[in-house]
């Protein structure tokens, strides 16, 4: 018998014994995979349900009213949660306003300007500064920038921008103002590290077709790029907004945590986040209870809502890339 | 600026009917030059992808670069404009002179070469967040051009010359990725001329295109070298061999062979430009 043919037998030898593919293991990994990422979902919907179920109390005693009355009263248990949505809202705005700018300049910095030596270190950097755990940046916060911002920067805001209510009134420290910029450090890596893929994503060509025309990196920048990726860039800013409005620990500690609506930014304010941190150990009745577990409802609600529009800019932005991709 | 600008392509019809554009062996020497290049070097890092290439690009006629994928067409011709530096790590030796000006010189700033000297691009790049009018005239407002007027009749003749104006003359506001494929690269050839260069270069401008397209923009390549010199670079043989006064062959970075294209394509000097031409390698 030749070689070739012992081979060939010896191979029909090991295949007939070898075990039928079984398709077990493939089920199996299938629906252990399934239910964990089921399980992610079930966990959102019974989070909403749970603080809808909390919160009935409050909800039944003061329907609407809760959300747009400002007496914040634990003790005649009165509850009216406007200064906490107003704070959330405004101190988020502050937040915007500061790290939308900055992050764009630095995604755009780093995907078009910067020399490529220097590009992965500063995105580290950038990244590592979401590392930071915001229990430590507010104590930053507190020691080192209130005063800081108390003692300089604010005063001369007072001082020559005065005649605007935003800047008017004493300077206590803590205030709303502080508390939107403890945000804005929070939210940059997140905006900045979004806004860079999306840059990224431009094609190439659009910067060509650009530079082919003559223009410089500046008009580059704004008619190749920065206009083709502008519904990816809101989708970023309103990703940073989701995370500004939930943000907890470091606002806390800065902030103030006095429930008023005042025109100046150096009041103290009161965040939807905080009220909860700071309360729910002492929110011994009922109501009190059902009260913060309402205004855990409303934050609960706008952030989710927030991510979702935010979620959906961020797809369609990608989705027309793609497809502008495949036409050419 | 705008008779400066305007009497570019007059000018160039003249000496288009002096006869430059239809050469024939002894009138070579009388030829106005485009772009002279001489012992032109490009390296992309440690790759050398143009390797000591000389010959000069005539005016008013249409050049095509041919040769195998990977044999530096593309970055020779980027080198006319000097679009491969965005690229980084890149150099270059030699001179590429534009109507005698060194482009390379110091002094020289990238962003003027590639207003002087325009680029149609492989696949259509119209910018999408811009109406077909927008597009079109993008360049002039680069230019700091604010006369509504003026405007106006250079985008519709820049529509006209791309012979695209009877097709969006009443889509002007409408976005300019709304258009078919081949109508999106005559649209960027109209914002090529808009800012009135004095040379088009093309880098396979039709290969994502089909036949029917495909013609259109040869038989407006073939209109277009009444005003301006064109270079092209092209995959397709029958195609350099229709829209072509002279071809040059690159291979492996090297200049084979450059002349005619009918002597190219007729009678070849070199065996290896012949067995490119006829199909055997490439």
């Amino acid at each position: 018998m030749s070689l070739a043919a012992q081979v060939l037998i010896e191979e029909r030898f090991v295949r007939e014994r070898m075990a039928p593919p079984s398709r077990f293991g493939d089920k199996a990994f299938q629906w252990l995979t399934m239910a964990m990422a089921m399980a992610v979902v079930v966990l959102v919907i019974l989070t909403g349900w749970q603080l809808w179920r909390g919160s009935s109390l409050t909800v039944e005693k003061f329907g609407f009213h809760f959300l747009a009355t400002s007496t914040w009263d634990p003790v005649a248990e009165q509850f009216g949660a406007l200064p906490f949505i107003y704070g959330t809202l405004v101190s988020s705005l502050i937040a915007l306003l500061i790290a939308v700018p900055l992050s764009i300049a630095t995604a755009v910095y780093l995907t078009e300007l910067a020399p490529l030596w220097i590009r992965q270190p500063l995105v580290s950097l950038t990244e590592m500064l979401a590392a930071i755990p915001s229990v430590i940046l507010g104590l930053w916060g507190i020691f080192v920038m209130v005063p800081w911002l108390r003692d300089y920067p604010f005063p001369f805001l007072k001082h020559y921008f005065g005649w605007i209510p935003l800047f008017t009134g004493p300077i206590y420290g803590p205030c709303m103002f502080a508390g939107g910029i403890i945000i804005a450090i929070m939210i940059l890596p997140i905006i900045t590290s979004v806004s860079r893929e999306i840059l990224r994503s431009v094609p190439d060509l659009q910067r060509e077709a650009a530079y082919g025309l003559g223009a410089t990196r500046w008009e580059v920048t704004r008619i190749a790029v920065l206009s083709y990726a502008r519904k990816g860039l809101f989708g970023a800013v309103i990703l940073g907004l989701g995370r500004a409005l939930g943000e907890t620990m470091a606002v806390t500690m800065v902030i103030g945590n006095t429930p008023q609506i005042a025109a100046s930014l150096f009041k103290p304010g009161y965040t939807l986040a905080s009220v909860i941190a700071n309360e729910f150990t002492e929110a011994t009745t009922d109501i009190y209870l059902g009260a913060l577990f309402e205004i855990g409802l409303v934050l609960f609600g706008v952030t989710i809502l927030v991510n979702l529009v935010a979620q959906f800019l961020l797809k369609t932005m990608t989705t027309t890339t793609s497809a502008t991709r495949a036409v050419q | 600026m705008d008779n400066l600008v305007m009497a570019t392509p007059e000018q160039s019809v003249t000496e288009r009917a002096e006869g430059p554009a239809e050469p024939s062996a002894n009138s070579e020497p009388a030829l106005k030059l485009t772009f002279e290049v001489k012992n032109l070097s490009v390296w992309y890092g440690e790759k050398r992808a143009i390797d000591d290439v000389t010959f000069n690009i005539a005016s008013n006629a249409v050049t095509a670069i041919i040769g195998p994928s990977g044999c530096g067409k593309s970055t020779f011709l980027r080198a006319l404009n000097r679009m491969h530096e965005l690229v980084p790590k890149t150099r270059m030796e030699g001179t590429v002179l534009l109507h005698g000006e060194d482009l390379y010189s110091k002094t020289v700033d990238p962003a003027i070469v590639r207003r002087r000297v325009g680029m149609v691009f492989q696949k259509s790049n119209p910018f999408p967040t811009m109406t077909i009018g927008e597009n079109v005239i993008v360049g002039l407002r680069l230019n700091g051009v604010r006369n509504q007027k003026f405007l106006n009749e250079r985008l519709e003749k820049s529509l006209r010359m791309s012979a695209l104006w009877d097709e969006v003359k009443d889509d002007l506001h409408k976005p300019g990725t709304s258009l078919s494929g081949g109508q999106q690269q005559r649209l960027c050839i109209a914002r090529a001329l808009a800012v009135e260069p004095e040379v088009i270069l093309m880098d396979e401008p039709c290969s994502a295109l089909d036949p029917i397209a495909t013609a259109k923009i040869e038989e407006l390549i073939s209109e277009l070298k009444a005003q301006y010199t064109i270079v092209t670079v092209t995959h397709n043989m029958q195609q350099a061999g229709r829209i072509s006064d002279y071809t040059a062959f690159l291979y492996l970075g090297r200049l084979i062979e450059f002349g005619q294209t009918t002597t190219i394509f007729t009678n070849p000097s070199d065996r290896q430009t012949e067995d490119y031409i006829t199909g055997r390698f490439g």
